[in-house]
C-alpha cells in the first residue's frame, strides 16, 4: 500500500482538487511545475543554505533527561520551537516562497490560526522583498495579539476574517477569495497539508525536513534511526507530516497524532476532526472534517488557535482510514498542564500546539526502552496571555 | 425535448436569475420562484446554501448564512420544491457547493431533483474530471444538466472539453471574481468574449457575474444568449414587500 500521493492526486480515498474553475489555471499551474522546480538543484541549494543560516537547521533533537525519567521512556524533543520565528511553519515558507519566485509570481496571500503562519510567510515576503498580504480571524487577531504586530512591523497587511466562527477556517476562505480575484500574480502560500493538490503532497515534501534530520540524529545518538514512536500534534497536520514523512514506509515505527479534545470530545467544544468527522470536501480536498448531516462544516473548539480547524489534510485522513497512523486527543485542560510540565522540568515553554502532543505521554505506558520522538514544533511565547491566565500567573 | 434546450432554441436575451434558498424567509423560496416568473424571468438557479461559499462574495455568503440559520438545509429544499412545479414553468437549476450533495448522496439528490422538477445543477467545486468518472452516468440518465463554468483563464483546449461535457448551457465568467462585483467591460473582456463565440461551441453561453444593471446585461446579450444576475437581485430583496421588490427589480431588465 502507498501512504503517498497518486498521479491523480489522491491518497487512497483522499485528496484531489475540489475547486472551482477560477481556481483552476493557478492550481494547475503549480501542479505541472511543482516536483520540477523542487526536485532541480538550484532550487534544493538555495532552499538547504537558507535552512541553515536563515532558520538555524538542523533544528536539535535533545533527549529530554527528567521527562524520560517521569515516562520510563527515552523522550526525545524534535526542536522546531528553536527556529527562526519560532516554528516548523518556516521550513514550508521558505520552500514555497522560492517556488512562487521561480513561477515569476510578486504578491503573496497566506492564512494564518495562531499567526505562526503569518508570521514565517511576512518573514520569507520581507527577506525576498514581495508584497504579502496574511488573512486571520478576528478572534484569533485578539488572542494571537503579538504575532499580529510581528506581521504589521515585517511589512504584511494583515485582514480580518469576519465571516463564520472568524477563525483558521474562514480565514483560509477569505485567503481563497483573494486568490481567486487575483488569479495571475498572486500565489497562496498555505500554511498546512490541506488544500486542493499538489498543495498537502509540497508542503509535506517541505515538512519533511524534519523527520530526515531526526532520523540522522537519532543514528549518531543511539546508534539506530528507527523509533518506537512518533508523536506530534495535528489541526491540519503539517509538523505531524513532516515528523512522520520518512517513517511512513516503516511500519514497525509508531505514528501516533494527536488532535485537540477542546473541553471533551463529547462536549461540542471540540477540534477532534478523527472522532467527530466524517469524510467530505473542505477548502478543495476530499477528507475528513467536522459537519452536520446537510454536510455543513461545524465550527471546532480549541485553546490552541493553532488547532482550531475543522479538517485534516487528506494524507492525515489516509493514514487514520488505514490503521498506518493512531489519531487520539488530549483536552485544553492536559494540554496547558503539560507545557506547564515541560515549562519546569525542562525549562522550555512549548506552544500549546505542541503542548498537546506531550499530553499524550500520560496516556502511553513504556517498558523502560522505548525511544519516543516527540516533534515540539513551536514555542510558547505567543501563549504567554493564555499560560497566564489560566494558571494565575 | 428539455425545458433547458426548448428555451435555448426559442429565445433569445435569456435573463436568468439567481437567489438563496431559504432567504429573506425560510419559506420564501416557491414564492420568489413563482414572483420571478411572472415578472419575465426565463430561467432561475435557486441556491442551496453552504457555510463556505468560497466563491462567493458578501451578499451571497451573508443570504447564505441567514438562510442556515434559519434552518435550510438539502431535506427541507425538497420539501419545499415539491409545489414548484405546480407554480413554475420555467427551467429550474440547484447551484451550490459540493459537500452538501456529497452528504445528501449523488444519486439521491439527482432523483431528487427528478421528483421535483429540477432540470440540472451548477455545483463550480465539482471538478470536471470527478464529474466525468463519477457522477455524469448519474446525471444524464435522468435528463440532468450540469452547467460548468468558464473563465477567462480558461484554455481553449479545457473550453472543448467542457463542451463537450456540458449539456445545457456553459456558464461564462465575466472575469475571474468572487460573486457581486460590478462587471467592467474593457478591451480585454470584450476580446475574450469575442474569443469565445468565435470557438463555436455547441452549448449556449450565459454571462455571469458582475450584471448588475440594463448596460452590463445588454452587453452580456451581445456576446452571448444571455445573462445571469445573481448578488444584485438578493440584494435587491425586501422581506416587507417580497413581490414588490422583485417586481421593480426586474422591470429594469425588461424596459
Amino acid at each position: 500500500m502507498s501512504y503517498f500521493v497518486n498521479e491523480k492526486g489522491y491518497y487512497g480515498d483522499f485528496g484531489g482538487a475540489y475547486i472551482p474553475e477560477m481556481l483552476y489555471p493557478n492550481v494547475e499551474e503549480l501542479r505541472q511545475n511543482y516536483l520540477k522546480i523542487i526536485e532541480d538543484e538550484s532550487f534544493q541549494q538555495e532552499f538547504h543554505q537558507l535552512l541553515k543560516d536563515y532558520v538555524g537547521r538542523p533544528s536539535p533533537l535533545y533527549l529530554a533527561k527528567r521527562l524520560s525519567q517521569k515516562y520510563k521512556a527515552n523522550i526525545f524533543l524534535k526542536r522546531e520551537d528553536l527556529n527562526h520565528t519560532g516554528a516548523h511553519k518556516i521550513n514550508n515558507t521558505i520552500g514555497q516562497i522560492l517556488l512562487a519566485e521561480r513561477l515569476g509570481k510578486k504578491r503573496i496571500i497566506a492564512e494564518t490560526g495562531a499567526g505562526q503562519h503569518g508570521v514565517a510567510t511576512a518573514t520569507v515576503c520581507a527577506l525576498r522583498g514581495l508584497e504579502c498580504v496574511v488573512y486571520m480571524g478576528e478572534v484569533d487577531i485578539k488572542r494571537q495579539a503579538p504575532n499580529v504586530a510581528r506581521m504589521k512591523m515585517l511589512g504584511a497587511k494583515v485582514v480580518p476574517a469576519t465571516s463564520g466562527s472568524k477563525t483558521l477556517k474562514d480565514a483560509t476562505n477569505e485567503a481563497m477569495r483573494d486568490w481567486i480575484n487575483n488569479p495571475v500574480d498572486t500565489h497562496y502560500i498555505i500554511g498546512s497539508v490541506v488544500g486542493p493538490h499538489p498543495y498537502p503532497d509540497m508542503v509535506a515534501i517541505f515538512q519533511s525536513i524534519i523527520s530526515e534530520e531526526t532520523k540522522k540524529q537519532l543514528l549518531e545518538q543511539t546508534g539506530n534511526d528507527q523509533p518506537d514512536y512518533v508523536l506530534a500534534c495535528v489541526g491540519g497536520g503539517s509538523n505531524a507530516m513532516g515528523m512522520f514523512y520518512h517513517f511512513v514506509d516503516d511500519e514497525k515505527v509508531k505514528l501516533v497524532a494527536v488532535e485537540a479534545g477542546g473541553k471533551g470530545v463529547d462536549s461540542g467544544f471540540s477540534a477532534a476532526t478523527t472522532y467527530l468527522g466524517k469524510e467530505g470536501v473542505l477548502h478543495g480536498s476530499r477528507s475528513i472534517l467536522m459537519q452536520t448531516d446537510d454536510g455543513q462544516v461545524v465550527e471546532p473548539h480549541s485553546v490552541s488557535a493553532g488547532l482550531d480547524y475543522p479538517g485534516i489534510g487528506p494524507q492525515h485522513a489516509h493514514l487514520f482510514k488505514t490503521g498506518r497512523g493512531q489519531y487520539v486527543s488530549v483536552t485544553d485542560d492536559e494540554s496547558l498542564q503539560a507545557g506547564l510540565l515541560l515549562t519546569q522540568m525542562e525549562g522550555i515553554i512549548p506552544a500549546i500546539e505542541s503542548a498537546h502532543a506531550l499530553a499524550y505521554l500520560e496516556k502511553m505506558t513504556f517498558t523502560g526502552q522505548e525511544n519516543v520522538v516527540v516533534c515540539l514544533s513551536g514555542r510558547g511565547d505567543k501563549d504567554m496571555d493564555t499560560y497566564m491566565k489560566y494558571f494565575g500567573l | 425535448m428539455s425545458r433547458i434546450k426548448t428555451l435555448f432554441q426559442e429565445k433569445k436575451n435569456i435573463l436568468s436569475i439567481y437567489f438563496t434558498a431559504g432567504y429573506p424567509e425560510l419559506n420564501d423560496t416557491v414564492r420568489i420562484a413563482e414572483a420571478l416568473e411572472k415578472s419575465g424571468a426565463d430561467l432561475l438557479e435557486i441556491g442551496f446554501p453552504y457555510s463556505d461559499p468560497v466563491a462567493d462574495g458578501p451578499v451571497i455568503q451573508a443570504s447564505s448564512k441567514q438562510s442556515l440559520d434559519q434552518g435550510m438545509d438539502l431535506k427541507l429544499l425538497f420539501e419545499q420544491l415539491k409545489s414548484l412545479r405546480e407554480k413554475v414553468s420555467i427551467p429550474v437549476l440547484l447551484m451550490g457547493y459540493v459537500n452538501p450533495m456529497l452528504q445528501f448522496g449523488v444519486e439521491n439528490f439527482c432523483n431528487a431533483c427528478v421528483e421535483v422538477g429540477v432540470d440540472g445543477c451548477i455545483v463550480p467545486d465539482l471538478p470536471m474530471v470527478e464529474y466525468e468518472e463519477f457522477y455524469q452516468d448519474i446525471f444524464e440518465s435522468r435528463g440532468l444538466s450540469n452547467i460548468f463554468l468558464v473563465t477567462p483563464q480558461t484554455s481553449p483546449e479545457r473550453i472543448r472539453k467542457i463542451d463537450g461535457l456540458s449539456n445545457g448551457f456553459i456558464y461564462l465568467l465575466s472575469s475571474s471574481a468572487t460573486t457581486g462585483q460590478s462587471l467592467q467591460v474593457s478591451e480585454n473582456t470584450e476580446s475574450y468574449f469575442a474569443r469565445i463565440a468565435d470557438l463555436k461551441l455547441n452549448n449556449p453561453l450565459m454571462i455571469g457575474f458582475g450584471i448588475n444593471s440594463k448596460e452590463t446585461f445588454d452587453k452580456a446579450c451581445q456576446y452571448a444568449n444571455g445573462g445571469i444576475i445573481g448578488s444584485a437581485f438578493v440584494k435587491a430583496l425586501e422581506p416587507a414587500d417580497l413581490e414588490g421588490s422583485i417586481q421593480r427589480f426586474m422591470l429594469k431588465f425588461k424596459s
